[in-house]
């Protein structure tokens, strides 16, 4: 296959940056995004340029890394991760866009890498539980309804990868917010500090720069592990509740 | 916003049945308006209901309207590059017109207030104090009847989208069946809403009502 990109380039958070256009022959359709870019790569280092700097870690589409628009589409038109994209999903001499995530909170490092620690200093203001060390306690020893565990489990699947941000028209992180409140919310061992991880939460994202939620929903039509609206209705009612004790 | 949203939702469904009281004639249509005015006698002075009304709807406005330009600064400051490509894939129109549409509404809140009730307008038949001819007479006019129509495709997709968004911002939209529910009462109340106030003026354009 045969594809025409253009691909964001800045050299730095400085730097104004641009689309530069490429062109790339003999892909496979089996190659994935990122492989189709290791081959650009490739090609680039081979004539003395500068290689596209741009993020990924497992390829298996469990880490979160590999966060690419492409073509208007966080993660491109499947729903996956980049990783787990192939160009069999692209026609053969398609034009491909792609660009960095963007978004405020999210400064572009380099090329198509942003810096997406605005996510870490949300969890660390509030998305865990505190657990004595020592001992392991017995697995029964805390039980934990099935209908709780299960949406506890189906949230927990958020890998933390920002396409939610990315996808949304306001630049909101409220579907990565909301799937950490929903998780932690459902267990019993997150009740302990289930107001101040909402309030904490909150806080800090908006001091990151992210955008207000208008349930508009891109987000959940991007997530990669279909997170649904409902945990940002959940989220609402958590902060409502910890504002009602005084938070 | 939810809150204030949610007063305007009850307000026009009140707004609305009173209008609808143009059917019934000239006299039940009058009636209503001094019925409102004499509500709560002798508990509450003339017009003492009314007024009432009034604050907390200018006081739900001017919320309503902080609110929503902070969340349309909040987006234009976290996201100051745009994308070059960029699709919308799941969302619906009306999502994406609160603010356009918002702003129509508010422009069309400040035309409707001088035409009947600060200024009583009436290019057409001269000043009146009679709420039912200023109404017929005004919509014989068959622009002013377009800037109605304009303003209720503005509220009914205002509606689709802004009631479903109250029960996500009110947390009530916690499963999918809370999520169906305040999804299909938006589409409802959005048909409802902008079809009912519709009527009355489209019947006074083909001289249904006159
Ligand atoms: C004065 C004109 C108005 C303006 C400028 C305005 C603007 C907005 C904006 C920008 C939103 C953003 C929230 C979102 O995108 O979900 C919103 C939400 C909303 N609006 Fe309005 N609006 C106006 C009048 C009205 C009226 C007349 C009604 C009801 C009949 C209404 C009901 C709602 C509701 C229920 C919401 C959802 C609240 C939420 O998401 O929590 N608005 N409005
Ligand atoms: S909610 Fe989905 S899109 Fe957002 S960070 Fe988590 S996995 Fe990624
Ligand atoms: S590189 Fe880990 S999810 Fe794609």
């Amino acid at each position: 296959m045969k594809f025409t990109l253009k691909i964001w380039r800045q050299d730095g958070p400085q730097d104004p940056g641009g689309i530069r256009t490429y062109e790339l022959d003999e892909v496979s359709e089996d190659m994935s995004f990122l492989e189709m870019l290791d081959v650009l790569n490739e090609q680039l280092i081979a004539g003395d340029e500068e290689p596209i700097v741009f993020d990924h870690d497992c390829r298996e589409g469990i880490c979160g890394s590999c966060d690419l628009m492409i073509n208007g589409e966080a993660h491109g038109p499947e729903v996956t991760t980049t990783c787990q994209l192939h160009m069999r999903s692209f026609h053969d001499g398609e034009t491909i866009t792609v660009e960095p995530w963007r978004a405020t909170a999210f400064p572009v490092i380099k090329d198509l890498m942003v810096d997406r620690s605005a996510f870490d200093r949300i969890i660390a203001s509030g998305g865990f539980v505190s657990v004595n060390t020592g001992a392991a306690p017995d697995a029964h020893a805390t039980p934990v309804p099935k209908e709780n565990a299960d949406r506890a489990f189906d949230v927990a699947t958020c890998i933390g990868c920002g396409a939610c941000v990315a996808a949304c028209p306001n630049g909101s992180a409220s579907l990565f917010l909301g799937a950490k409140i929903t998780h932690l919310g459902e267990l019993p061992q997150g009740q302990a500090e289930r107001d101040s991880r909402v309030a904490g939460m909150v806080a800090q994202h908006d001091h990151e720069g992210f955008g207000g939620c208008t349930n508009i929903g891109e987000c959940t039509s991007a997530c990669p592990k279909g997170i649904p609206l409902d945990v940002i209705s959940q989220l609402n009612k958590d902060l409502r509740t910890a504002i009602k004790h005084g938070h | 916003m939810a809150l204030t949203g949610l007063i305007f939702v009850g307000y026009v469904l009140a707004h609305m049945y009173g209008n609808l009281k143009a059917f019934a004639g000239e006299a039940a249509f009058n009636g209503y308006a001094e019925h409102l005015r004499e509500l709560g006698e002798p508990l509450l002075p003339y017009s003492g209901f009314l007024w009432i009304a009034r604050v907390v709807l200018l006081a739900s406005l001017v919320l309503h309207v902080y609110a929503a330009v902070t969340l349309w600064r909040r987006a234009r400051a976290a996201r100051t590059t745009k994308y070059v490509v960029k699709k919308n894939k799941h969302s619906s129109v009306s999502s994406h017109w609160m603010r356009w549409g918002g702003l129509t509404l508010l422009l069309f809140i400040v035309w409707h207030l001088l035409n009947f009730t600060v200024g009583k307008v009436n290019p057409q038949g001269g000043p009146t104090n009679n709420p039912y001819q200023l109404m017929v007479d005004s919509f014989e006019v068959w622009w002013l009847t377009l800037i109605y129509l304009v303003a209720m495709v503005a509220l009914g997709l205002h509606l689709h989208h802004g009631v479903w968004s109250a029960g996500q911002t009110l947390g009530l939209t916690n499963s999918v069946r809370q999520r169906v529910l305040w999804k299909r009462a938006g589409l409802v109340l959005a048909v409802v809403v902008a079809g009912g106030f519709s009527l009355v003026p489209i019947s006074v354009l083909l001289g249904v009502i006159s």
